[in-house]
């Protein structure tokens, strides 16, 4: 599902992940300006070192963590070297930190290149469109240095047909493309990819913005090669056109390494049944929708759903399940019992709908829901689900003051019965600082808390309090934790909290929070192993930005928009760190030539590339 | 040909089936300079598209001062909305006629034909900028908080962009989450509408008549509403089945409680439509 998702969003490295190479960028010591390693084009070393040298590269090709391969990079000129023969996978965690030729300068063997673009809040409309993150200059400057280029997976970048066809045309040995929250292509691009990338074996569409008119659609998957294909996964369930169904059941049946398919809403029931049929050795399904298409008075293929599913022994993983109708559902029973990961999170479910599924997902481990359960179905989850990692409830109406079935109550519910929990997302709209605590007790090994109260200023609905005791008690029990979103009523005090106790934490989400300036400068003081922080609408100002001056090169970026922010105040910060990109950003076209001292939009970030060229009209670089 | 024609013309959408048809296997390279000739043509359009978008897009904070009155946020960005992201509706199955509602004590409110015809979002109110999705997941937001105003006292605070901070594709996805079945006695076909689309009964009834493409709408002095068959001059009474399994008459209950309810519908034959309850008695 979308294990690879949330993790690539975390950039944690157990040995799992270690397939993501780290930042490119400086190493990740504190306050010390290093550069990225030894001048490259030196005399080359003496025949002994040579050999050393060899030697060295034989042991490097074994490690895969970026972590490991930035450090082993600076102990000398002969390992940097080395290292840099022998990097396999390249991650560039801000496509604006360093430039496309100087990647592709210092590592010349890459197979498998990760690449991230807008920051984060560009997902919530925040960053306006034509803001940047071109894929282009990378796609150039890749496809005439890396012949063995097999990956290419990009996060919020912008990424056009023609970059999709430099792909197919530069890489021979192409095998796996993965988009994330991408936008600017469209189908086109994606008949190029079939057709050309021969090896192809993962395709993977996740969430992206197509760009396809509905009389320009182009039959894409009918591009795949007609003999047997090495596709293994085939993930498309964000591209809203229709497609050919007959040939994507034609692809599926030569496609015996098919392990995940997910397609979109198109498909109807009786159309997934034969998809099933064609492939019982499918691991992760998305279903689309899952809904009949006939009407009244046809005949219900609910008896050859049953059995379909039946004979899928290998799902662990299932999705989609858009428009349902609850009636279909028990025909998945025969699988609950080994699904590893669901996700409800587009089916508009009651909680009596849910209990008799989510009674039999014994070893459930990941599972994203709508708060139409409520407490009662989280109930149900906590009670049935004992070894959950990760749960996601997703609001079913996200406008600020919607009627969320979900609280405080059902929170407690996950807290006592899922204590494994590592990674919690809750939308709700009334919380206590009870339940937080709870949460934060019950469940020690958390790595990622996200709580977003969707009322902005909200208090603890029972004693009326700030929710500051709620986040104190997750910093200080959840050793563990590196991810933290903060929502409802808060003040400089949870900051201060935060700071004290959040020594791991590496990305932090803050909405509509604070009192003063002395809440940021708390975080920035005491988190010392933070790399994003993102700052909506909450009340700091230049002060508290210029405090964070020490620290802004150990961090990938700082956004700040609708603060209390003053051009004086960034201008100052882009004086005084020339290694850092300060960009302002106004919303699009405003025709006003003179310069507004406030400061709508702040997003700053380190980089060895300099300011970008490729800036539009309503972003300046100070 | 003719059901393409006016599907393509009503900018609607069928299932999947008719528009397969559309979808085009370009192979040989005659093909492929005509690839290319539309790859520029879409590609300008697009550019078009975006400019226009941004345009719109302009000025959020102009929004947070913004009264809470959808008639004048749509009558001012009505003409701006009027054909642009065309492919938001066509891609799925909702109506031309936007996503927007009004609180629920106006259901009966009289919409101009063009206005729900057009191919628009409605109120495409003058949002934040589109990051990854479309624009029609901000100007859905104040329309619903306009209804949930209606029920409660205190005034909501005025929207901000992108919160809560939930994905344009998930937005997208969990509007259109009301589809129910739409059956014509007599035609072999079924549709599907989403009622979230619509904000009275007369818009979906207006919607009806274009569906089936053979109504008019009569309006009876009872405010009894029938759609007739001109052909052979059929009436059809639009009732439809609730959660308790009963088939009611479409109009009886406010608006909110129908979509709240109701299952699915069937345009009955008035002839047939003799055995459902009476109409509520209007005091």
């Amino acid at each position: 599902m979308r294990e690879e998702i949330s993790d690539m969003s975390e950039d944690d490295e157990t040995g799992e992940r270690a397939r993501w190479a780290p930042d490119l960028s400086k190493n990740r010591s504190d306050d010390s300006d290093s550069g990225p390693g030894p001048p490259i084009g030196d005399s080359p070393p003496p025949f002994s070192d040579q050999v050393l040298e060899n030697v060295l590269e034989n042991v490097l090709e074994f490690l895969t963590s970026r972590r490991d391969r930035n450090a082993a990079s600076a102990v000398c000129r002969s390992w940097y070297r080395a290292e840099a023969q022998t990097r396999r996978e390249l991650f560039i965690g801000n496509c604006y930190a360093v430039a496309p030729h100087r990647a592709v300068e210092r590592f010349q063997s890459i197979k498998s290149v990760v690449l991230k673009g807008k920051p984060r809040f560009a997902d919530f409309n925040l960053v306006p469109f034509g803001w940047g993150a071109q894929f282009e200059p990378w796609v150039k400057s890749f496809g005439a240095a890396y012949q063995h280029l097999e990956r290419i997976c990009l996060k919020r970048m912008s990424v056009t047909d023609k970059d999709l066809t430099i792909i197919a045309e530069s890489f021979p040995l192409f095998k796996d493309l993965t988009l994330i929250c991408c936008e600017g292509f469209s189908t086109l691009g994606l008949a190029v990819i079939a057709e050309r990338c021969r090896h192809l074996r993962v395709l993977d569409l996740i969430e992206d913005y197509l760009e396809d008119e509905d009389d320009e659609v182009v039959d894409w998957i009918s591009r795949f090669p007609e003999t047997t294909t090495s596709v293994e996964s085939l993930v498309f369930d964000c591209v809203t056109c229709p497609f050919n169904f007959d040939a994507l059941e034609r692809l599926v049946a030569r496609s015996p390494s098919l392990q995940r398919l997910r397609v979109n809403h198109h498909v109807a029931l009786e159309q997934l049944r034969r998809l099933m049929a064609r492939a019982p050795q499918l691991t992760h399904l998305g279903t689309g929708t899952f809904r009949s298409e006939v009407g009244f008075g046809e005949v219900d293929p609910n008896l050859d759903l049953v059995s379909a599913f039946g004979a899928s022994r290998s799902l662990v993983c299932l999705s989609g399940f858009r428009e349902i109708e609850p009636e279909f559902l028990p025909a998945i029973y025969p699988v609950c019992a080994n699904l590893t990961s669901l996700n409800f999170s587009f089916a508009n479910l009651t909680a009596e709908e849910l209990n008799p599924v989510i009674r039999q997902c014994h070893n459930l481990q990941t599972f994203w829901v709508l708060d139409s359960v409520g407490d009662e179905g989280l109930r149900a989850v906590a009670e049935s689900c004992r070894d959950l990692r990760e749960l996601r409830v997703f609001p079913l109406d996200p406008t600020e003051d919607s009627d969320s079935s979900v609280s405080d109550i059902g929170l407690q519910f996950i807290s006592e019965g899922c204590r494994k929990l590592r990674s919690i997302l809750y939308f709700c709209q009334r919380m206590t600082n009870a339940a937080v605590v709870a949460m934060s007790k019950n469940c020690p090994d958390l790595v990622v808390f996200r709580l977003c109260i969707m009322g902005r200023h909200l208090p603890d609905r029972i004693t009326g309090e700030p929710m500051d005791a709620g986040f104190r008690a997750i910093v200080m029990n959840c050793k563990k934790l590196t991810r933290l979103s903060v929502s409802g009523l808060l003040t400089d005090k949870a900051f201060e909290y935060i700071g004290c106790y959040g020594k791991l934490i590496r990305t932090l989400s803050v909405a509509f929070a604070g009192d003063s300036d002395g809440g940021l400068r708390y975080v920035l003081e005491g988190c010392t192993r933070l790399q994003k922080l993102e700052i909506r609408d909450s009340p700091f100002g230049d002060a508290s930005l210029i405090s964070g001056l020490p620290f802004y090169y150990n961090m990938r970026f700082l956004w700040m928009s609708s603060c209390n922010l003053s051009m004086r105040g960034c201008k100052e910060v882009a004086r005084n760190k020339p290694n850092l990109v300060v960009e302002v950003i106004r919303d699009a076209v405003e025709e006003e030539e003179e310069e507004i001292e406030a400061v709508e939009k702040l997003y700053l970030y380190r980089s060895l590339a300099g300011a970008r060229t490729d800036v539009p009209a309503f972003v300046k670089i100070l | 040909m003719f059901l393409k024609a006016y599907v393509s013309s009503c900018g609607w959408l069928m299932e999947v089936k008719e528009s397969d048809k559309n979808l085009r296997n370009k192979t040989n390279s005659s093909q492929r300079k005509q690839n290319k000739r539309k790859e520029i043509k879409r590609e300008k359009r697009r550019e078009e598209k975006r400019r226009k978008r941004q345009l719109r897009n302009r000025n959020p904070s102009r929004r947070r001062e913004r009264e809470m009155s959808v008639e004048t946020e749509r009558s001012s960005t009505e003409s701006e909305v009027s054909g642009l992201d065309y492919e938001e509706t066509a891609l799925t199955l909702r109506l031309p006629g936007g996503t927007s509602r009004v609180a629920g004590s106006e259901p009966d409110r009289k919409r101009g034909f063009s206005e729900t015809v057009e191919l628009g979002l409605g109120s495409g109110a003058p949002v934040g900028t589109r990051g990854v999705g479309s624009t029609d997941d901000q100007s859905d937001e104040s329309p619903e908080s306009q209804a949930s105003v209606a029920e409660k006292p205190p005034a909501p605070k005025a929207r901000v962009v992108g919160w809560p901070p939930v994905r344009s594709f998930r937005k997208n996805v969990m509007k259109s989450c009301k589809l129910v079945k739409v059956a014509v006695d007599g035609a072999p076909y079924l549709r599907k509408v989403d009622l979230e689309a619509y904000t009275g009964y007369h818009q979906l009834l207006t919607a009806l008549q274009e569906m089936f493409s053979c109504f008019t709408i009569r309006n009876y002095p009872d405010e009894e509403r029938k759609l007739v068959d001109p052909v052979n001059g059929t009436e059809y009474v639009p009732t439809y089945e609730d959660k308790e399994g009963d088939w009611m008459l479409v109009g009886d209950v406010p608006w909110k409680m129908f979509v709240e309810s109701c299952k699915r519908v069937r345009l009955m034959k008035s002839s047939e439509a003799v055995n459902l309850a009476p109409r509520a008695q209007h005091s």
